[in-house]
């Protein structure tokens, strides 16, 4: 599989990553000089192996049903917002997004 | 007055509790060191004011007879770790003046030691890199150079700052992060030694995420022993991560005695690369018969799957950057380029904001997961996974350790490697395994190449298998007794 310029567009916006029309024959270079390098997966043989989703054998563990305090819990909007680029009244604020 | 500098994690400590010199002493030594050293370019960031306030409450500590286990050892800490109210931007422009409310667990538990943090470390941008040519704060330096030669050299990546840090003097000791061996391969290229962690040893809450299924952090330190130290208040279960692992954390340090009579220790046949130097073979072997000579058994082992490891690696670990990096959109922290139209200002803010490399992994990230392409890519690549995983585990079952080298080569020029993105990502070679199965891995300094640059090997131990590759690796530097220094010409 190899990417054409379309492909390369697609992809950079569903990144959310803005890239100019003369970008796009490096990127498809370097991004297709990786993808042919992974292509040699296709080579194991997979049949039947789960794929892995956890990296420890572990039980998930499950928290008690409490609002957590600490870094993590409620009541801290100055805290949220502080690095925020553009704030007002502890909101992010953000471009219109309703026409 | 001696250096206080040239010291080790165990020689402070046992200086500081017979009150030789004092904490703040040694911090201003320290800082003074980073200073002069700016040209190495291993600090994004000193923080003196802090350091010394630390330092002071560590000397009164250590007065009233409360000193805690690294009272007033100064350490470095790599920026990709939240320290509450010190800027941290993951060497990325997109976290340009971020500053946590927060402190990440690791250096929590490093405070709550008694350690004392003079500044944070530079890396490649977001970890995602081997030779911290990345970082939007430009390259670390390595302190060696090949012998009759001022070309820079790098110090790896992407814990290029701690790396250098350790080497050159600028901090007792450092924090890292491994994701693809991030920690061990900059320690082999500046003759430190780095661990990284069975998988939820460290809890990963608070360090900026790039691949959260291999990310671990870790130690970078001068000696086996100091990493052992670093390692035991680093580690332990944490509730803020749900993949750290709830178990005790043994006393590092007292597992380094023993040696390695009657361990098994494996030579993975497949890790014997064509074309890699011949010096890197031959410190190899010398490393087995100093293991045998001190009653080790050395066989040797396949690991068949060794080769799909790397690729597996740029298929899993961009995909989960690509999750884990949506978070940068100019609307939370960091960076915003201005657009009226939204999509606009995520696009242009992501544009700007991330670098090459970064920009480069997010799209095959996203690629690899995007709709028709999952069941080919992604899936594919955590089912080879597993395969990885499960061979590991079998050979774990016939022997305690692996000797593996640790790098495919010495230190490099600066821009030697950096315009073939796969060419980079080779240098992973010998550490992507231990990551994609979770395991834990150690690299040491083992000799120095023709050129007078340092090489390093690594042991691999199965998971929670800290204690026994300590112990390994504590004999092999016993045996090894390197003790070469770069010349300090920054100075």
């Amino acid at each position: 599989m190899s990417l054409d310029d379309a492909t390369v567009k697609k992809v950079a916006n569903l990144a959310r990553i803005a890239i100019r029309d003369e970008d796009v024959p490096h990127l498809k270079e370097e991004l297709n000089g990786i993808l042919g390098w992974i292509e040699q997966l296709q080579e194991v043989d997979i049949e039947g192996v789960e794929a892995m989703t956890s990296v420890v054998e572990t039980d998930i563990p499950m928290r008690t049903d409490i609002t957590a305090d600490g870094p993590t819990g409620g009541g801290q909007p100055e805290n949220i917002v502080a690095n925020a680029p553009k704030t007002e009244d502890h909101f992010f604020v953000v471009p219109k997004v309703v026409e | 007055m001696t250096d206080l500098t040239a010291k080790t994690i165990t020689e402070l400590r046992s200086g500081l509790s017979a009150k030789e010199f004092s904490a703040e002493e040694v911090t201003k030594a320290y800082l003074q060191s980073a200073e002069d050293a700016s040209e190495l370019n291993a600090y994004v960031r000193l923080t003196p004011e802090h350091a010394v306030e630390q330092a002071k409450v560590s000397d009164r500590r250590i007065a009233d007879g409360s000193a805690r286990p690294l009272e007033g050892i100064p350490l470095g800490i790599k920026d990709l770790f939240c320290t509450k109210g010190i800027e941290t931007n993951a060497a990325s422009k997109i976290l340009k003046d971020f500053r946590p409310v927060y402190e990440s667990t690791v250096t929590s538990n490093l405070l709550r030691d008694g350690a004392v943090f003079l500044g944070k470390l530079n890396l490649d941008e977001f970890a995602m890199g081997s030779s911290n040519e990345t970082s939007a704060y430009g390259p670390v330096i390595n302190p060696w150079r090949r012998a009759g030669e001022d070309t820079k050299l790098s110090p790896g990546g992407s814990s290029g700052g701690s790396s250098t840090a350790v080497a050159a003097h600028l901090c007792a000791a450092a924090t890292a992060t491994d994701t693809g061996g991030s920690i061990r391969q900059p320690a082999a290229l500046t003759a430190t030694v780095g661990i990284k962690p069975t998988y939820g040893r460290c809890s990963r809450w608070g360090i900026v995420a790039f691949a959260s299924s291999l990310d671990q952090a870790g130690p970078i330190a001068r000696d086996v022993r100091d990493s052992a130290i670093m390692l035991t208040s680093m580690a332990g279960h944490d509730p803020e991560d749900s993949t750290s692992i709830e178990r005790p954390v043994p006393d590092y340090e007292k597992a380094l005695e023993g040696g390695v009579k009657g361990m098994k220790i494996g030579i993975p046949k497949e890790y014997r690369l064509d074309g890699m130097p011949s010096e890197i073979d031959e410190l190899w072997q010398k490393g087995a018969k100093l293991l045998e000579e001190q009653g080790a058994e050395i066989v040797e082992v396949s690991l068949p799957l060794t080769k799909y490891a790397l690729p597996v690696y740029y298929i899993v670990a961009p995909a989960e950057a690509s999750s884990n990096l949506a978070r940068y959109d100019g609307v939370k922290y960091g960076l915003r380029v201005h657009d009226d139209d939204i999509h606009e200002m995520y696009r242009k803010t992501r544009a700007e904001g991330f670098g090459r490399e970064v920009q480069r992994r997010l799209m095959i990230g996203t690629y690899v997961l995007s709709a028709g392409y999952y069941d080919a890519y992604y899936l594919r690549a955590q089912k080879v996974r597993k395969k990885i995983a499960n061979e590991m585990a079998s050979v774990f079952q016939d022997v305690d350790l692996l000797l593996t080298p640790s790098s495919p080569s010495a230190a490099f020029g600066l821009g030697e490697k950096s315009t073939d993105p796969v060419e980079m990502y080779l240098n992973d070679v010998f550490t992507v395994t231990a990551n994609l199965a979770g395991t834990p891995g150690i690299s040491l300094p083992a000799g120095l190449d023709g050129q007078g640059l340092p090489l390093g090997l690594q042991l691999l131990a199965p998971a929670f298998g800290e204690e026994q590759m300590l112990r390994g690796a504590y004999a092999l530097e016993e045996a090894i007794g390197f003790d070469a220094q770069p010349s300090k010409w920054w100075k």
